[in-house]
């Protein structure tokens, strides 16, 4: 009988560390099967965050590099300035991209590196005991926001994608979810895209995924599913903020 | 080979590309920006790359994937940025990636100043980052010593993989001085083969990593302990020092760099008045060179530091010297120079048993 699924050679057999239900896992999945599909394994190189992803760098079997919290995109400018040729990659929480990472992902984009950003919106910083993170919607029970996010305490939630799309020097800028099959499909074309667009040298492309964290989020998995869906798509917009030029506009996926 | 005049701050990265460094991460700060400058010239010219980052903390991390990239790269900066690097310092010492950075220091704590100044010693040789792990510093004192350690600086980041940093500051960025340029192939240089690179496999069996991650503390300790084994030998096999008049000195000065200069002065004019003076000039200032006090201790009967700080080297002297000996320190700080008068005086006081 023909194989017809099984596990991507870009992603090691290994377990993973993550809780159950922790979407981290799919997306994972999502990029290894996409460096496959592109027959990029042997030019991948992955920068893993500070946050719950940390150990990425074990599960993606190709080069890697371990960067601090928020300087992936400053790592992986340096990484393409020397192998521009290469599929660079990091992979971010939203702690590591919209809070302490601000300024080098701001800037990598604006400059147009040449390399892809998988960023994890779950609306928390999980790795640390669920604190506060840019992304957590208003109201959203943290352990710093035991009362629930607070405007006038805490500021508003920061949509990267919509700030970032605004950046001349962005390619390809989309925000995927990972709630339920259909998602999972359109994310990986996101996916796809983005590293086509990096491939294609066209500039900085960056994938948001809407993740969930049931651990920190005090849900079940499926619980925590439907609360992705219910809470942060409607303050998080789904598709394509910007696509090269040359292929037209942005389309949702 | 022909005599050129050139900046301190230019023959840094001139030193740099004949050392084949042809990356360079950066962002302004007095007194060290004619090296930015001279670099977004000089690189395009033989095939390399300059990028003026954001920020310290960016640059220092583009260094971080470079290096980890099998690059030659380089960076520089002064105090204030030196600070905002430290993060990415301590993640490249942990990794164990090669790079060379320049400090060249100016008056601090705090914004200070932009005048040339010694007050990041502690910061330099002792850690600066967290964790336990050290950077080779090297102290050049001359234009053409800048252009000699530049090409040292990079062969010993390679040989140990660990961070080197070149100390100096506003005196020795701003001087001209004639040089001789080493004779090399000065273009395009191909990321040399580093088996551990993280390049992209490209066919290699094993996938490789930079990492400076040990979540399990028994590995974090095993890795300290190689870092340690490894820092062990530098200061076993790399302390470099220039001793000068020392071989019948009875009090023997101790200065690196520019207060070094001053320091030579000084041992001239107590030369002159026929005062057994000498001068201990770091070229290290991790490894300090303790080697050199055995010898030292035969004919000293005192040592005077002297730096543009208010007195940190002086620590690692006393360490070297262990008790056996007087040590006393003259300092200026803030980016005030040390006048060689004023060093001469101090140096009767102490020769003299407390006469002028
Ligand atoms: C400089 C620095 N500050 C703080 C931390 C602690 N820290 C580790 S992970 C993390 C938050 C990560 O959150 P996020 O990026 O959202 O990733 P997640 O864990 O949610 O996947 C923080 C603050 C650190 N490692 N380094
Ligand atoms: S804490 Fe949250 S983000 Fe981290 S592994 Fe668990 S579910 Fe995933």
């Amino acid at each position: 009988m023909p194989k017809v699924f099984s596990r991507p050679k870009s992603l090691k057999d290994i377990p993973f560390h993550y809780c159950p239900g922790c979407t981290h896992g799919i997306v994972h999945r999502l990029v290894a099967e996409v460096i496959d599909e592109m027959e990029c394994f042997d030019k991948a190189i992955a920068v893993a965050p500070v946050g719950c992803a940390v150990f990425a760098y074990d599960y993606f079997d190709c080069d890697a590099f371990q960067a601090a919290h928020g300087r992936a995109p400053a790592v992986a400018t340096g990484i393409k300035r020397v192998l521009p040729d290469r599929l660079v990659f990091t992979y971010q929480g939203d702690g590591d991209l919209a809070a302490i990472g601000t300024g080098e992902v701001v800037h990598a984009a604006a400059r147009g590196e040449n390399f892809t950003v998988i960023f994890i919106n779950n609306a928390i910083y999980a790795m640390t005991g669920g604190q506060m993170a840019p992304t957590t919607l208003l109201g959203q029970k943290t352990t710093t926001t035991p009362y629930g996010r607070d405007r006038q305490v805490n500021g508003c939630p920061v949509r990267m994608c919509e700030m970032l799309a605004v950046l001349d020097g962005t390619a390809y800028v989309a925000r995927v979810s990972v709630h339920n099959p259909a998602n999972v499909n359109k994310a990986k074309k996101a996916i796809r895209r983005a590293f086509e667009v990096q491939m294609a040298g066209l500039g900085f492309s960056i994938v948001e995924v809407l993740s969930a964290c049931p651990t920190n989020w005090g849900l079940s998995p499926l619980e925590a599913l439907q609360w992705l869906e219910q809470n942060m798509i409607p303050y998080y917009p789904l598709g394509e903020f910007k696509v090269p030029a040359e292929e037209g506009g942005g389309q949702n996926v | 080979m022909a005599k050129v005049l050139m900046k301190g701050n230019e023959a840094l990265g001139e030193g740099a590309v004949r050392a084949g460094c042809r990356y360079f991460f950066a962002y302004p700060i007095t007194p060290q920006s004619e090296l930015p400058h001279y670099l977004a010239k000089r690189l395009p010219e033989v095939g390399g790359v300059f990028l003026q980052a954001e920020s310290e903390v960016a640059s220092i991390n583009m260094v971080f994937g470079a290096a980890g990239a099998g690059a030659r790269v380089m960076t520089s900066s002064s105090g204030p940025g030196i600070s905002l690097m430290q993060e990415g310092i301590s993640y490249l010492a942990g990794a164990e990636l090669p790079c060379v950075i320049v400090n060249m220091v100016r008056g601090g704590p705090g914004l200070g100043n932009i005048a040339p100044a010694q007050s990041d010693y502690f910061q330099a040789t002792k850690g600066g980052g967290h964790g336990d792990y050290r950077l080779l510093v090297l102290a050049p004192y001359s234009v053409q010593e800048i252009i000699d350690l530049m090409q040292d600086a990079f062969d010993l980041a390679e040989k140990y993989r660990n961070p080197v940093m070149i100390m100096g500051d506003g005196v020795l960025g701003q001087m001209m001085e004639p040089v001789e340029l080493p004779d090399v192939e000065v273009g395009p240089v191909a990321p040399p083969h580093r088996p551990w690179a993280a390049t992209g496999r490209m066919g290699r069996a094993t996938k490789n990593l930079i990492n400076s991650l040990y979540i399990v503390p028994e590995n974090c300790e095993v890795h300290n302990q190689k870092l340690w084994e490894k820092y062990r030998q530098i200061a076993a096999n790399e302390q470099r020092w220039e001793e000068y008049q020392t071989a019948d000195a009875e009090l023997v000065l101790v200065a690196y760099g520019t207060s070094a200069r001053i320091c030579k002065a000084v041992v001239d004019m107590c030369r002159e008045a026929g005062q057994k003076v000498g001068l201990l000039r770091p070229i290290t200032l991790w490894p300090f060179p303790e080697k050199p006090f055995t010898n030292l201790l035969t004919t000293a009967k005192q040592f005077l530091a002297v730096e543009m700080s208010t007195g940190q080297m002086v620590e690692d002297v006393r360490l070297a010297v262990n008790g056996q000996r007087p040590v006393y320190f003259y300092g200026r700080s803030g980016g005030m120079l040390p006048v060689a008068r004023d060093v001469y005086r101090e140096v009767q006081k102490l020769y003299c048993g407390g006469e002028q």
